[in-house]
């Protein structure tokens, strides 16, 4: 690896993970006037925060509110298109799917964001590919979608546009750590001097933790997604239901995910293979029978990615104790929706030692202090044979 | 304490696998059929399966092969293709005779294999579909012989129906007799092109023309000779425009060109014609093989990525095996097809020696090693294809679609701006581009192709996989061998939802389905017990919070 990094190159944050975290707590910490440093082991957006269903509508989180308020003026904020689409539909195929929509828009009315109800033809009329198996929906007028990749690559744009800098293809090892706080991020191109740290590195969040001697409970996974050729646009894009999550593009594919993850073992990480399986033929299936209308229309891709969860499937969002410096930062597989707001929360935890904008406490790390280290074989989280050794 | 695997993870789902054979080849060509034939006759039970006859619907998409909308309307009539395809196919008699089971007009659309963070897959499996339903397809040993496909370097008006390619020409005209062309100009002068013309004539179609941007002819003279006396003319050192006042191909701008690539002033003129043949190569299929994870390497000389095999025709994954066209192709052994079967015959007999096919080994021993081609080297073909690029460019500049499907053109993939209808982009945006991108590392084509559109179509970057290569290497001015390989994805053909549709789904995968993990606390509201409970049965069906 060209070592092009120059010894006592360093910034005041150095950033470890370029995908959509780590780069909107760059962005938000360079528009604070802060000199930042990215370092990214690939592109930007290559891992989960490029390939995942670009929804942007979790008012139940702490930082629900604050998504909200963000992402329509995102693409002014960043100067560059994100293609965020306001509003969403969820489609009833049953009444139990009925009912636990009357439960979603309780939780949005308790934040103060209006839903309405559909009966049958409204909702034909707003989404013309479901069939008579749909029976009603609720229309979302809040929330949204947005391209994941191209919004990632508008977070590095805009970071660099106001001075930051980006080191992508420089994995992160380690942290060299002197009084309690990390004065240097080792990377396979040399060492990088840092005043404060934020680690954002999604699936390697745990193992880079660790290098810290501190516990992140983990459980990576990989999940998969289809893509339609383009079919006439919908009024709106965001239309999910049938247990798949997703979008209509601008373009008009249906981007769609959904489905049975697999639980993956973290020594196996190292491979960069992220391979889809014959998985893509049940979440064709979901797709047809949400929306009959497309049976006939063509899956032209399919791809998987990698999250990372919690034992409680909710983020850590925290500034360590020890060493002080450092801010740690995982969405728990959720994070693509929530960056405007989990970037500026991160920000505010370098700059101020907490977020002035929204109640972190259900996020600090200290809540898995008791968890035992063999949580993920008593929640189940394992893979498949994971004794059996397969050929790389 | 033993604890249950999460329900609603891909743990016991189990894949139904509806077929199985020891060894599966696919693509029934030259050397697909001598593996299937030679492994049989050897004891192995063998399944060949191929995609001829093509549905017609993936023939209109240009999908596998480029076929400019000049496929005849008898391709809709599928018992008379499927004789026509048979007939033009003599090997296959022997290759049943031998005991080969064969599945005729069978797609092969993903290939799957267990790996570090697939362990769930129960073995290797490959994605197989008719025109009416799909299924999967393991084996222990597979023999990837796919062929082939047209590469298209573009040039003004090079999306208007008409313009095809030499693969899609050659099997309309030789596999299915339904090239529907009545005045054709083939573009390229080598083998393939000559290839093309003289299986044209034969079918009593008009050829007028022979254009390269080279100076000479690059096929063999005696050929050209033949073309001549046929009444085709031959134009070097000339670039194309494809002209019609709509969608549709009507004539053919010959522009000389000088001995820089550059257009000559006030040289051109038109040829009215209906069908422009690109054939300035072919680019081996390596979908499934790149899908599968088999190493590639770049080989100019045969044709781009292939890959790397022992002399035996393994790749780097012991159990799959790789020969003909997909495995490098020379342009000048398109009309003698003995080394792709006697490299199929070692594929065939190697696999069926590692299944321990008792006197395969011997067999397999006996094979002679693939003969040294006499003569030069063949050449590299991507300098070749440069050329093509650099006189269009010289001649018709940026303003040209790269990828049809997504209409995005030179300049804007270059310039790696958005498409067209997210409307003007800011100024930010205009201020960017390849070269801005460039400053942050390497470029990969899969990320250019994100941010442009270029490639994500339908055709699934069929059409513009090697020109957007090679407008990224122009543009980089780095050579292109130094691009990376653009990733393939499944389904390698686009197949309707309805075909895809699994009829052996297991009960548990409908029953555990959730859209996102089923964590109960994941999407619960952070106010807790400002509500009550959050969804009472994590379990249940299609909990859709996790957009």
């Amino acid at each position: 690896m060209t070592p092009i990094v120059r010894p006592g190159t360093g910034a005041s944050v150095v950033v470890v993970g370029g995908g959509v975290t780590g780069l909107s707590a760059a962005w938000w910490l360079a528009r604070a006037g802060v000199d930042v440093l990215v370092l990214e082991q690939g592109i930007v957006g290559w891992e989960a925060s490029g390939r995942n269903g670009g929804g942007a509508t979790h008012v139940y989180s702490p930082l629900g509110l604050e998504e909200q308020r963000l992402w329509p003026q995102m693409d002014g904020l960043l100067g560059y298109p994100t293609e965020y689409q306001p509003e969403r539909i969820k489609v009833a195929l049953s009444e139990d799917q009925l009912a636990l929509y009357r439960q979603n828009a309780a939780i949005a009315a308790a934040r103060g964001f209006r839903t309405e109800p559909l009966d049958r033809a409204q909702l034909r009329a707003l989404v013309p590919l479901v069939g008579d198996s749909a029976i009603g929906g609720l229309h979302l007028r809040f929330g949204g979608h947005a391209n994941p990749q191209r919004t990632v690559q508008a977070y590095a744009w805009a970071f660099q546009d106001l001075g930051g800098r980006i080191l992508q293809h420089t994995r992160a090892t380690g942290f060299r750590t002197t009084g309690g706080r990390v004065e240097q991020v080792e990377t396979d191109r040399g060492p990088v001097g840092a005043d404060a740290v934020v680690l954002a590195a999604g699936l390697h969040t745990e193992a880079l933790a660790a290098a810290l001697g501190v516990a992140i409970p983990l459980a990576p996974a990989r999940v998969e997604m289809i893509c339609t050729e383009p079919v006439p646009l919908m009024p709106i894009g965001g239309v999910d239901g049938n247990g798949l999550y997703g979008r209509q593009t601008r373009r008009g594919n249906l981007v769609y995910g959904g489905g049975p993850h697999e639980w993956l073992d973290p020594a196996d990480l190292a491979t960069a293979e992220r391979p889809a399986t014959p998985l893509l033929r049940n979440l064709g299936r979901r797709l047809a029978e949400l929306f009959p209308g497309a049976a006939h229309v063509r899956l032209i891709r399919s791809w998987a990615g990698i999250v990372e969860n919690t034992p409680d499937g909710l983020p850590v969002l925290d500034r360590l104790t020890d060493p002080a410096n450092v801010v740690v930062a995982t969405m728990s597989s959720v994070g693509f929706g929530l960056s405007p707001a989990s970037g500026k929360a991160i920000s505010e935890l370098v700059l101020h030692g907490r977020c002035r904008f929204a109640d972190l406490g259900a996020l600090r790390l200290g809540r898995f202090a008791e968890t035992p280290p063999d949580w993920r074989a008593r929640l189940g989280w394992l893979p498949v044979g994971a004794s059996a050794p397969v050929a790389r | 304490m033993e604890r249950a695997l999460d329900p609603r993870s891909l743990a016991e789902k189990p894949l139904a696998v509806e077929r199985h054979a020891a060894l599966v080849v696919v693509g029934a060509g030259p050397a697909g059929v001598a593996a299937a034939t030679a492994a049989a006759r050897a004891g192995l039970s063998v399944r060949l399966l191929d995609e001829h006859p093509l549905d017609p619907e993936l023939m209109a998409m240009d999908i596998p092969l480029h076929f400019g909308q000049r496929m005849a309307p008898r391709v809709r009539d599928r018992g008379a293709m499927l004789e026509r395809v048979v007939h033009a196919n003599p090997a296959l008699e022997a290759a049943a005779e031998a005991g080969v089971e064969l599945e005729l007009g069978v797609s092969v659309w993903g290939a799957f294999r267990p790996s570090a963070t697939a362990r769930a897959l129960p073995g290797p499996v490959l994605g197989v579909a008719d025109q009416r339903r799909s299924w999967l397809c393991g084996y222990d040993r597979l023999v990837i012989a796919a062929g082939a496909r047209d590469v298209a370097v573009g040039f003004r008006g090079w999306e208007k129906a008409g313009t095809m390619g030499a693969a899609g020409a050659l099997t309309l005209l030789e596999r299915y007799r339904a090239l529907a062309a009545r005045r054709l100009v083939v573009l390229g002068s080598g083998p393939l092109g000559l290839a093309v013309a003289a299986a044209a004539l034969a079918q009593g179609i008009e050829v007028l023309a022979v254009v390269d941007v080279a100076p000479d002819v690059r096929g063999d003279p005696g050929a050209r000779g033949a073309l001549e006396r046929a009444g085709v003319a031959f134009h070097v050192r000339h670039a194309v425009e494809a002209c019609g006042a709509r969608d549709e191909l009507e004539a053919v701008r010959l522009l000389p060109l000088d001995g820089e690539l550059r257009p000559v002033p006030g040289g051109g003129r038109e040829l009215p014609c209906d069908t422009l043949c690109l054939a300035l190569g072919l680019v081996p299929s390596v979908e499934l093989l790149q899908i599968l994870g088999c190493r590639l390497v770049f080989r100019p000389e045969r044709g781009g990525f292939v890959p790397e095999l022992d002399a035996a025709g393994r790749t780097s994954l012991p159990d799959v095996f790789a020969a003909g066209d997909c495995a490098g192709v020379d342009e000048r052994a398109i009309a003698d097809p003995s080394g792709a079967v006697a490299a199929g015959r070692r594929a065939g007999l190697a696999a069926a020696a590692s299944l321990g096919v008792p006197g395969a080994a011997a067999r397999a021993a006996d094979e002679p090693p693939a003969p040294a081609r006499a003569g030069a080297p063949p050449p590299a073909v991507h300098a070749y294809w440069r050329q093509w690029l650099q006189a269009s460019l010289a001649a018709s500049g940026w303003d040209v679609l790269a990828c049809q499907c997504e209409e995005v053109t030179r300049a804007e993939l270059v310039g790696v701006q958005p498409p067209r209808y997210l409307g003007v982009p800011p100024p930010t945006m205009r201020a960017r581009s390849l070269g801005s991108l460039r400053q942050d590392g390497p470029v990969h084509p899969d990320q250019v192709k994100r941010l442009t559109r270029a490639g994500m179509g339908p055709c699934q970057g069929r059409r513009c996989r090697e020109q957007v290569a090679l407008l990224l290497a122009e543009a980089s001015r780095i050579p292109v061998a130094a691009v990376p390989l653009a990733s393939y994805r499944p389904p390698v053909r686009p197949l309707p939802l309805s075909v895809l549709w699994p009829h052996d789904e297991p009960a548990a995968m409908r029953e555990h389905w959730v859209s996102w993990f089923g964590i109960p606390t994941q999407f619960a509201p952070h106010w807790a017990g400002a509500l009550a409970a959050p969804p009472a049965d994590p379990d249940g069906p299609a909990v859709a919070p996790g957009e």
